[in-house]
């Protein structure tokens, strides 16, 4: 991957997104009310933490035995009329779309929401080839006509309001000021009428997929507006990138994650429409089906506990929702398409850029991400071991000294902190040490190296008397009382 | 580099990064996972159709109870509300609820989807529903219609009959599995399409059928 892809690192995307208000308005508001809907939407469920607990064991298992599912599926597909291809790499991915839209001669595709699509950035591909990728979810499609990446798994266009929209919309798809309002449902309306001429007339249509059946080579996409319907059966032919951690062993495995996924992404009891397809159907649906399976970093992944917890994931954002972090800094900040605990963890261990390396440091780990996750994935000690690996990568690179300061000062900590006396005493001494930097119970602007701690976070002075102290005193009292 | 170079490369390094944590049998250690999660509900049948209707009308969907016998009169009420005078009826569709369509101009459920675009609604019939989800599974059997067809107009009326109303979604993928096994095209539909995309606000009808009419039919 080029560094010309990767954005910002997180520690300047972040003030800069701190800095937009409006992000901060809508982020606050649609992480909260869905925040309140999936509790809801959760605790109706007797059997919630079965059915994480289920969710959590098949995807282990599966993903212990990937090579064995990833075979079976290809055989399903192929005897089912479909083709499967296999791509190492976002490149080897894109060649092979590209390739087959080629062969198809059409200069237009019709694109259902897709995470792998976004991470291999295949719209840009294509467009190589002077073919147009069209979004066909709304929200995407406001943020491709916008020339702007999408900023939340679920609702990308979150970052957007109606009057924006209008906009766009008016300028997209040619329509005079008095023909739309910038009622959301005339907006929809709008895209209504623009797309749907474009799923009549669009002879491929690329999709990912949530899920894929290994023993039945089944695939399925769950959505919401009818866009994914549209494009997984208008077109001649259909074109699903997938990232092989996507494969189940069997259809009844779905019953687990098709409950799982709706009530922890949009906090509803089930979504709108999902769709199955296996192979093709003679005379129903695309004659033509092509299936790519993505590794780009996924095989790698796979080598250690950490990655294959991490690989468990089902994308429905619920860890998001209830990330402090997140929900201040919203998801370009992330700089990559997974964004969130989720990107934090994913991220580096997917794509592994030098500046993936802080992502995992976007986090307070309160712990709410590993409390909601359907797949039971332990983000908050990933997060740390990925901290691990970035203090170690770093010393491999010599960028941190082999003695550096921190462990120095870790040291000191490991010694100080031993025992109760040694603990007083260094307490004692740091808050005389402390006056000079001490602005209204907070240290700030520290001298030399701790300069870069203080610099972004608000510390609190340690206070004139300390909780031991107040209680030693309380206790002495109470005797003297007695 | 080949295809089957990348293929060879990426089953090599899944195998190298799953050694020691495979399985032997890869079936027997998935047959043996539990699976402590509700297989059936507990609901009886009255229960389980009170339920159906009510996750039914907070999606906003349409629903009347009826006799198997007053099928026909609803459809006829129902197009007539709906001014709807083009409509496709599916391969298989019960003849006794067609009657319904009266004159209206038919179209099978194998037109073009130009052709289908000029229609005004899609009756249809489906494979299993769901209480708990407010769920409603096509498996493209007879009365069902290719997927295309109860997709592309933009009114879908759908007939279910009480016995295929299962309580929880087990139920369901237990019963479609046949259909799945057999290579069938699956459609889960639980309320008309739906985005939130626009401030959140909850705006129906994007590019589905805007309206979902449910004939629930109470004794079949
Ligand atoms: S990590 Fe868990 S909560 Fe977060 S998106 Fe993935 S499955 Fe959902």
């Amino acid at each position: 991957m080029s560094d010309a892809r990767i954005p910002l690192p997180f520690h300047e995307a972040a003030p800069r997104a701190l800095d937009d208000g409006q992000l901060r308005r809508n982020l606050a508001n649609v992480t909260s009310s869905i925040r309140e809907k999936r509790a809801a939407m959760t605790s109706e469920m007797p059997d919630w933490e079965a059915l994480r607990d289920a969710g959590k064991a098949i995807k282990e298992h599966t993903l212990a035995n990937l090579g064995h599912y990833l075979e079976q599926l290809e055989a399903s597909v192929t005897a089912a009329g479909g083709t499967v291809h296999w791509a190492r790499d976002a490149d080897e991915a894109n060649r092979i779309v590209r390739d087959l839209v080629r062969e198809t001669g059409t200069r237009d595709v019709v694109k259902v929401k897709s995470m792998t699509t976004d991470e291999i950035h295949l719209n840009e591909a294509l467009a190589e080839d002077g073919v147009t990728a069209i979004e066909t979810d709304l929200a995407e499609l406001i943020v491709q006509l916008a020339h702007e990446p999408s900023s939340h798994i679920l609702v990308p266009a979150i970052h957007k309001n109606r009057s924006e929209i209008r906009a766009l919309f008016l300028e997209a798809f040619d329509l005079d000021p008095s023909e739309l309002s910038d009622d959301p449902a005339a907006l929809a309306g709008a895209a209504r009428r623009f797309l749907r001429e474009r799923f009549l007339t669009a002879k491929v249509a690329v999709s990912g997929a949530n899920f894929a059946v290994a023993d039945t080579g089944t695939l399925c996409v769950v959505e919401s507006e009818g866009n994914g319907r549209m494009c997984t059966t208008l077109p001649d032919t259909l074109i699903t990138v997938m990232g092989i951690e996507k494969v189940v062993p069997t259809w009844r495995d779905l019953e687990v994650f098709l409950q799982l996924l709706p009530r922890s992404s949009t906090a509803e009891r089930m979504n709108p429409y999902t769709s199955f397809w296996t192979g093709v159907r003679e005379g129903d649906g695309p004659q033509t089906f092509h299936l790519v399976l993505l590794d780009a970093g996924r095989s790698a992944t796979l080598r250690d506990e950490a990655g294959r917890d991490t690989l468990r994931c089902i994308r429905c954002s619920a860890c998001l929702n209830v990330c402090p972090i997140y929900e201040r800094v919203g998801g370009h900040a992330y700089g990559s398409v997974y964004p969130g605990p989720i990107g934090a963890i994913l991220t580096p261990q997917l794509r592994g850029a030098k500046q993936d390396g802080e992502l995992p440091y976007a986090s307070t780990l309160c712990g709410a991400c590993y409390e909601v996750c359907p797949v039971k994935i332990d983000i908050p000690s990933i997060l740390v071991e990925m901290r691990r690996r970035t203090v170690h990568k770093e010393r491999a690179e010599s960028r941190l000294p082999a003695t550096s300061l921190i462990d120095a000062a870790l040291r000191g900590a490991a010694v100080a902190f031993a025992t109760p006396r040694r603990y007083e005493a260094a307490q004692r001494l740091a808050r005389i040490g402390q006056a000079p930097w001490v602005r209204k119970g907070v240290l700030k602007n520290l001298p030399g190296p701790l300069a870069g701690w203080s610099d972004a976070r608000d510390l609190r002075a340690i206070p004139k008397q300390a909780f031991r102290d107040w209680w030693r005193e309380r206790d002495e009292k109470q005797e003297m009382d007695a | 580099m080949s295809g089957k170079d990348a293929r060879r490369a990426m089953l090599d390094a899944i195998q190298a990064a799953t050694e020691g944590v495979r399985d032997d049998d890869p079936a027997a250690a998935h047959a043996a996972l539990t699976r402590p999660y509700r297989q059936v509900g507990e609901r009886d049948a009255a229960a389980r159709l009170d339920l159906f209707e009510e996750r039914l009308v907070d999606y906003g969907v349409d629903v009347s109870r009826l006799h198997a016998s007053d099928v026909a009169s609803a459809i006829d009420e129902e197009l007539a509300r709906r001014r709807a005078s083009k409509v496709v009826v599916p391969l298989g569709f019960p003849e006794a609820y067609g009657v319904g369509v009266g004159a209206r101009e038919r179209l099978a459920d194998d037109a073009s989807p130009r052709e289908l675009d000029a229609a005004d609604a899609t009756v249809s019939t489906c494979a299993v529903a769901i209480a708990e989800t407010g769920t409603i599974a096509l498996d493209a059997g007879a009365g069902q219609g290719r997927r295309a067809a109860s997709l592309v107009p933009d009114v879908h009326l759908c007939i279910v009959h009480a016995s295929q109303v299962v309580a929880v979604v087990p139920e369901a993928t237990a019963r479609l599995e046949p259909a799945v096994k057999a290579g069938a095209p699956i459609t889960w539909i639980s309320g008309p399409s739906a985005t939130s995309d626009i401030e959140l606000v909850r705006v129906a009808g994007v590019h589905g059928p805007r309206t979902l009419l449910v004939l629930l039919v109470t004794d079949a």
